[in-house]
This record gives C-alpha cells, structure tokens and sequence, in this order.
C-alpha cells in the first residue's frame, strides 16, 4: 500500500502533513506552528525531532484544525524539497492528469 | 411522419423522465430529514463534539470522503438511471462546489473530487433539490444498488429490474439493523439472462426471472467480491417468489451481521464468512433465519410492487415504421457512423427504437470523466432524443436508453462536437480505471494515465476494431475498484518502494461465464506496463483463430504464448 | 449512569452485579450470562448483561425471569446488538427492557429505538440534549422493523413522535 507509510525513524530529512479540516486541503507544518498550503514552506525534522511535529500535528488534531497528522519522507534536490514517495508528490503536485477539456 | 416529427422533441420534453423514480412528499420529506441532521452532524465535527474517529463513519454514509486533495463527495445514481433535470443538477454542483467536473464510477455513481467539508451539507441540499442524494455510497451498511445499464430496454429482458431495485433501494435506506455491518454490502439486480450486472462478484446478486406461470421471483447468488481476496458468488437458492424478496434479503443481511467478521478489515466481508463456513451450512443458517422471520411483516405486497411500477411503466413511443430503414440508409451511407452504430448501440425491445451508449473514453481522456459542459450538452440530448433520460453504464459510459432508430444520425451528428461520439465500446480504449493515485487516498499507484497511455498507443480506431472486444480493467490498488480481476486484460497497481508497479492477469471476465484472471508474471514498472499491454494484444492477433475474440483465444490457449512473448520481449 | 428512556434521563434502580459479587436483597439485579442459572429466582427481578457475540438463542429459555436485557455494544461501528435486540423481540417475543450499554453515538438512537431497544445507559456526565435532538430528527423510515410504528404500507411508515 502506498498509503501513508511510517517515515518516522527513517534516516531521510522529515516534514509534518495533514489535511486541513474545514475543506481537506493538503497542508504541511510550517517553523512558526502553523499549517501551509506548499511543501517548501514547511519545516524540516532530522530523526527524533519529528517527534515534536507530529506532537503539534496530534494537538491541532485536538483543535479541529487538521485530520491525520504524519511524518513524509523527502530528499532535496537542485530545484527543492521533494518527496521521496510518488504518493506524497502527487500530493503536492496534485492529479498528473485533468479531465479533457476542463473548463 | 410530418406531424411526428414535429410533435416528438416537445412531447419528449414534457415528458419528465420516463422510468424514473419520482419522488413524492413522502421522500422529499425524508430526504429533507437527512439533509438536516448530515449538516448538523458536520456542524458537531466542526465544533469539536465529535471526533474524527466517530464522524468518519457518518460522513462516509453520506459518501463523503476524505483523499488526497481535498474531501470527495460520491452521490448514488440509484441503479443508473436519471433524468435530464437531475444530471443538469449534477453539473450545478459540479460548477458551484467543485471544479467543473465529475467522474462517473463502476457503482453506478458519480464522484466529485474538491469539495470542502464546510460546503458539504450545500452540496448535498442541492442535490436534494433534484431528489438526489449521497446516501450509503460509502460506508459499511447496503449500498447503492446496481443494475443493467438497459434496463427497462434490452430486448433480451424479460423482468424490468428496475422496479426490484427502486424497492430494495427504499428498503435499505436507514436500514435500522444494518447500518453498521462488519463490511460493505453490495446488491446488484438484473432482469435478462445475459447478466450486465456483474452479479457474481456482488456481496448479493440477483436475477429476477419469470415461472412457468408467469410469476416473478429471483435467483439469488451471493458472497462475490473481489479485493484482496476475489471470490465468485455461489447460488444459494434458485427461485424466491417476488413477496418473499425482502424476506430472504434480510435473512441473509441478519445471518451476516451477526456472524461476519469484525476483528479483521480483511476478513470481514460476506465472502468470507460464507468461504469459512462453508456454502452449504451459510446457506443452512439463512435459511433457518427466513424460516423463523415474521413472514407477513416483511411480506412484499403486490400493491407496492404495481405502485412502483407504475413509475418505470414506457415512454409514449411512436410508432416509426420507417425508422429501421432510415437507420439502415445512414450506416450504409457513412461508414464513420456506421462503426459507432455498430459498438455503441444495443437492441432495444420496441421496434424503431435503440439503445445509444455515449463512450466516456475518448482517446487520450480519463475514463468516466465528464465536464459540466459536457453534462448539460447530454441532459439537453436526452430530453431531444430520449425521453429525457439517462442512463450510466458499470463501465463508465452514458447511455440515452430510448433513441428513435431514424434520428440515431442525428444524435450522433450532435455528440461529436463534444468529444462524445468515439465508436469505442467494448474495444480496448473503453478501459475501465479507477481514480488511483491522481486522487485515491488508498491507491498504491495511478490508473488514470495509464489508461490514457494505453488508448493513445493504439489511438487509431481501425486497429482497434480490428483487435475488436476487450476490457481492461485498471486498479490503483488491490481495493478492485475497477474490477481488475474480471478484466479480460486487468492491471494492478502496486507500490514497490514508493514506486509504482502493475501486476497484470488475463482472462478474467464479469459475465455470465465470470472468471478471475490469472497473473501472467512480476509486475511492470510504470513505463514498462503499455508496452507490456501492447505485447499481449499482438501476441493476441498472432495466434487468434480465425474470428476468435481475446478471451475466447485466450482461453484456447492459456498463459503460454503470451508469457513467451513478453519474456520475450523484456 | 444516566439512563435514557424516551429522550429523557431517568432514574436506573438496576445493580450490576460482579460475578465475585453476592445478589443485592432488595434491588433488582443485572447479572451476566454466567452467572444467570444461579439468579434465576422466583420473586427476584433479574436482567442478564449480553455481550455483542451472544445469540438471543443463548437467553431463549430464561427469557420469562428476565425483566431486562442489557446489549453491549464495544464499539458504535458493531452493529451485532442491533440484531440481538431485533431478534429478542420479533422471534422470541420478548417483552421486557432492552438496553443498549457500550459505546453508541446518538446518532444511533433512532436505529436503537426501531429495533426494539427501550433504554440507553449514557457514560457519566453525557449531555442528553444531543439525544433528543437525533430523535426528533426522523419522521419517516421506509423498512418495517421491531418498534410499534405506523405503517402507510409494507414498507414505508411514519414513526412515533418522541
Ligand atoms: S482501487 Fe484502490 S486506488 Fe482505486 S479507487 Fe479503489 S481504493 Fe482507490
């Protein structure tokens, strides 16, 4: 399942997702505590400090901001930050297709 | 003729919705009910009251879910059929809470892909409007029940299913005892012996069929699924007589809720349960539980049963003498027409009429998508052309159910400049994919570009023709949603490492000959897998005998020469 | 706990008894299925505590001593006790209280009421009103079912006002 993945523990840098509550829309977890709508705003966690992330992620659970709080997997690259799953950058990218001739 | 002409597309227009279930105060009332308490329910999860852990089952009931983008929202086409009205409605929705588009699925629903939670309870009152709803589209309780995209039509017909499905539909909406089963629980009906419904691979399948004497009862299959475990349904009883219908159904929904598994997700489908116990002592415990049910509570009066059908009873056809030479004149006289004649239509079973399937698969698009635009062109269609109404088809496409054989030439004049009149029925580009990875918050891989891939490398429609009926059939996980395992060609989307791979099985079919593919190898990354497809199909040409379609070659032949091929090959 | 009959919280004379625990003298006493042979008492009002795998079959015979079953429901997405409930009622006639205990959403209520269930145990310092309000919400359903209803026909009908 490419479903979301325990990242947690892996040895690749970290950074916090959801989605926000009130429209479901994919948010990441930024420095200051908040949540934003594009990857490279987010902060990024080295092994356990993602712990405090995902902290925060389950408090804002607590607070009707977001749902599913988890730690995704990326790796930088010359243009960025990216995710290491295809599942998690069709996330930040949104649907690699669109229908014919969407208005 | 004249007067006909003249007097066809106002009466059709009038004529509001031939064989579709109108609501009365009664269900408005109702539905008006359940509108209220979904937005109260939302109001409750967003004020904290309720957690996601508890609301999730109540979202889900009104088909709300929650993927990758954004929340989607999957509202029943109660066995596929709709009016003109209620699929402008759609588009409404599409345009005012969405963006602009909706995906028609294999359950005969259709999904819209980007609404907010907050507008939700908007959306859903606006399909209210239209006596649409969202209800148990999801969720573990009796879903939308499907049926023969032809119902009401076919020639080959000999109960209308339609009507049993409007009854089981009633029957199951807030089913007080089996809202919260172990599982899903799908019902499929049909009323032909060609099945068109895909009834062994249904938690329940039914065939409705006639005695001797006229009477109607049904032939009752159950325990199909496929998913991670894909298992054909088993006939359980051969006839039940028409008032013991809703009887029986819950005597298997009790024996199911009470005994299906509850530990496991896995493990907790009908399937399952009747794999574990055995078809014999399962059918044994249902029929124990009929024996001992309050039979006259549940007995379905013939009453109810005429007063439904009082609502599917035929549109006032005229009688067109002339159309079948009409018809015959056009395709002999345009062979692009004719070729969409040929695929796209089906016998209907009064004379001067078709049925005509619009393909929702143009080469190159996503299969089952459908603009707002698009949606409207259709409604103005059907009222034109149809009675007003509308069918979806468990493949993905639309079809306008009653078309006069002698404007069938216009209809199809009128569908091209939407992109809706490819001749690609049952042909390799009429692929069945699910949403995958593009929107599925389960999916392991995407299906929808490689469905595209796929019709592009054979985009000429002539090779096509020439390979003639195949169905592929691609999921983007082992959730089966497109129904990869009955696929006559079916991929499987895999992850590998966060990576997407597809498993492909052959010679499956849904059918009344229904059979689950075998895997003809290891799985093919994403940029492997249309070559692989391609592989098959030549090998296919090859080898095939004289007028021998796919599955029929394969069957013939087994795995061998394709395994050879795209060993070959790699 | 408070207990919920018709909408409203009521007072629940009812004592569950441990099974280490000796009966009560003068209150009547919900035991478990175990220890249900051994209550069984003339003059003694008796309830037995169902747990979700339990089959009305299991209580069949002790059902004229009983004046309560209490069904568990361990989680609201087991929807086993809304078969129990049904069953007890339309095949073995019972006519006693049915009381769902566990964890239930109010949303549930309705569903409860319609399969022959009479009382909700409510966790301590649950709010009723959300209860009430789910009752109210509901005047029709299309399927008959174990409570008193008003049939317009086999299957629809309209439900009793709280
Ligand atoms: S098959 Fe899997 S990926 Fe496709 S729609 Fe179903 S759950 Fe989603």
């Amino acid at each position: 399942m490419q479903a979301k993945v325990k990242a947690k523990g892996s040895a690749q840098p970290l950074v916090v997702s959801a989605n926000r509550l009130r429209d479901g829309r994919v948010v990441w977890l930024a420095a200051d505590g908040g949540w934003v709508e594009h990857l490279h705003g987010a902060v990024v966690y080295l092994g356990e400090e993602v712990d405090a992330g995902l902290a925060a992620g389950e408090a804002d659970e607590q607070r009707q901001l977001v749902v599913g709080a988890y730690a995704v997997e990326v790796v930088e690259t010359p243009g960025g930050m990216v995710p290491l799953r295809m599942r998690e950058r069709v996330r930040v990218d949104g649907p690699s297709v669109l229908p014919v001739a969407a208005e | 003729m004249d007067t006909i002409e003249r007097h066809a597309p106002a009466s059709a227009s009038m004529y509001k919705g031939a064989g579709i279930y109108r609501y009365d105060d009664f269900d408005r009332e109702f539905l008006r009910e359940r509108v209220a308490e979904f937005r109260a329910q939302v109001a409750r999860r967003l004020a904290g009251e309720l957690t996601e852990d508890e609301f999730k089952p109540l979202r889900l009931m009104n088909g709300l879910y929650l993927q990758l983008h954004a929340y989607m929202l999957r509202c029943a086409i109660p066995y596929g059929v709709m009016s003109a009205d209620q699929l402008r409605q759609f588009a409404h929705v599409a345009r005012t809470f969405d963006r602009g588009y909706g995906h028609f699925t294999t359950r005969q629903n259709i999904q819209f892909n980007w609404i907010a939670l907050e507008d939700a309870p908007d959306a859903i009152a606006a399909l209210a409007e239209a006596d649409l709803h969202a209800i148990q589209t999801s969720g573990n309780c009796i879903r939308n029940v499907t049926t023969d995209e032809f119902a009401g039509a076919a020639a080959d017909e000999t109960v209308d299913p339609r009507v049993y499905a409007e009854i089981i539909r009633q029957w199951s909406t807030l089913h007080p005892e089996f809202s919260f089963l172990p599982r899903k629980f799908k019902i499929a009906i049909t009323g032909a012996p060609g099945d068109r419904a895909a009834l062994q691979i249904h938690d329940i399948g039914l065939t409705a069929k006639r005695d001797a004497q006229g009477r109607i009862g049904f032939e009752v299959w159950v325990g199909g699924g496929l998913g991670r475990t894909p298992i054909l349904g088993f006939r359980i009883r051969d006839w039940v007589p028409e008032d013991a219908l809703i009887a029986y159904l819950e005597a298997i929904l009790r024996t199911y809720n009470a005994l299906g598994g509850r530990e496991n997700i896995h493990k907790a489908r009908i399937k399952i349960l009747v794999r574990d116990v055995g078809q014999a002592r399962f059918a044994e415990l249902v029929e124990q539980e009929f024996a001992t049910l309050p039979r006259e509570k549940f007995r379905l009066d013939p009453a109810i049963v005429a007063a439904i059908e009082a609502h599917f009873t035929p549109p006032p056809f005229a009688a067109v003498p002339d159309a079948a030479a009409a018809l015959a004149g056009a395709v002999a006289a345009d062979a692009e027409f004719a070729a969409w004649v040929g695929r796209n239509t089906h016998a209907h079973r009064e004379p001067g009429y078709i049925c005509a399937v619009i393909s929702l698969k143009p080469i190159g698009g996503v299969p089952g998508d459908c603009t707002a635009a698009q949606m409207d062109a259709i409604a103005n269609l059907a009222e034109q052309f149809s009675f007003g109404e509308i069918r979806v088809s468990h493949v993905q496409n639309l079809v306008l159910p009653h078309v006069r054989q002698d404007r069938l030439h216009a209809l199809w004049q009128a569908l091209r400049p939407l992109g809706l009149a490819t001749a690609n029925v049952g042909l390799l580009s009429d692929i069945i994919a699910c949403p995958g990875l593009d929107y599925c918050s389960l999916a392991s891989a995407r299906a929808i570009p490689v469905a595209q891939r796929i019709a592009e490398r054979f985009a000429d429609l002539r090779t096509q023709h020439d390979i003639g009926t195949v169905f592929i059939n691609i999921s983007g996980c082992i959730n089966a949603c497109a129904h990869h395992h009955v696929g006559h060609i079916g991929i499987l989307g895999v992850d590998k490492k966060g990576e997407e791979f597809y498993q492909i099985t052959l010679g499956g079919s849904a059918s009344n000959d229904a059979a689950l593919g075998d895997i003809v190898g290891p799985a093919y990354a994403y940029d492997d897998v249309v070559d692989a497809v391609e592989t098959i199909l030549r090998t296919y040409l090859a080898v095939r005998s004289p007028g021998e379609a796919f599955i029929e070659t394969y069957r013939r032949t087994g795995l061998a020469p394709f395994r050879e091929a795209l060993h070959a090959a790699a | 706990m408070p207990l919920l009959d018709g909408g409203h919280v009521v007072e629940d004379p009812w004592v569950l008894v441990p099974d280490d625990a000796p009966f009560p003298a003068d209150a009547p006493a919900l035991v478990t299925l175990k220890r249900l042979p051994e209550a069984r008492r003339p003059g003694r009002r008796l309830g037995v505590l169902l747990g979700p795998a339990s089959r009305a079959e299991d209580v069949a015979a002790a059902l004229p001593d009983l004046s309560l079953i209490a069904v568990e429901f361990p989680k609201f997405r087991d929807g086993r006790g809304f078969s129990l409930a049904r069953t007890l009622r339309e095949r073995h006639g019972f006519t006693g209280e049915i009381r769902a205990v566990g964890h239930i959403l109010p949303d549930q209520y309705r569903f409860l009421l319609r399969c022959g269930v009479s009382t909700v145990a409510l966790p301590e310092g649950a709010d009723p009103a959300p209860w009430q309000a789910a009752l109210g919400r509901f005047g029709v359903a299309y399927q008959p079912a174990a409570a008193e209803e008003a049939p317009l026909d086999h299957l629809r009908r309209r439900l009793a006002a709280p």
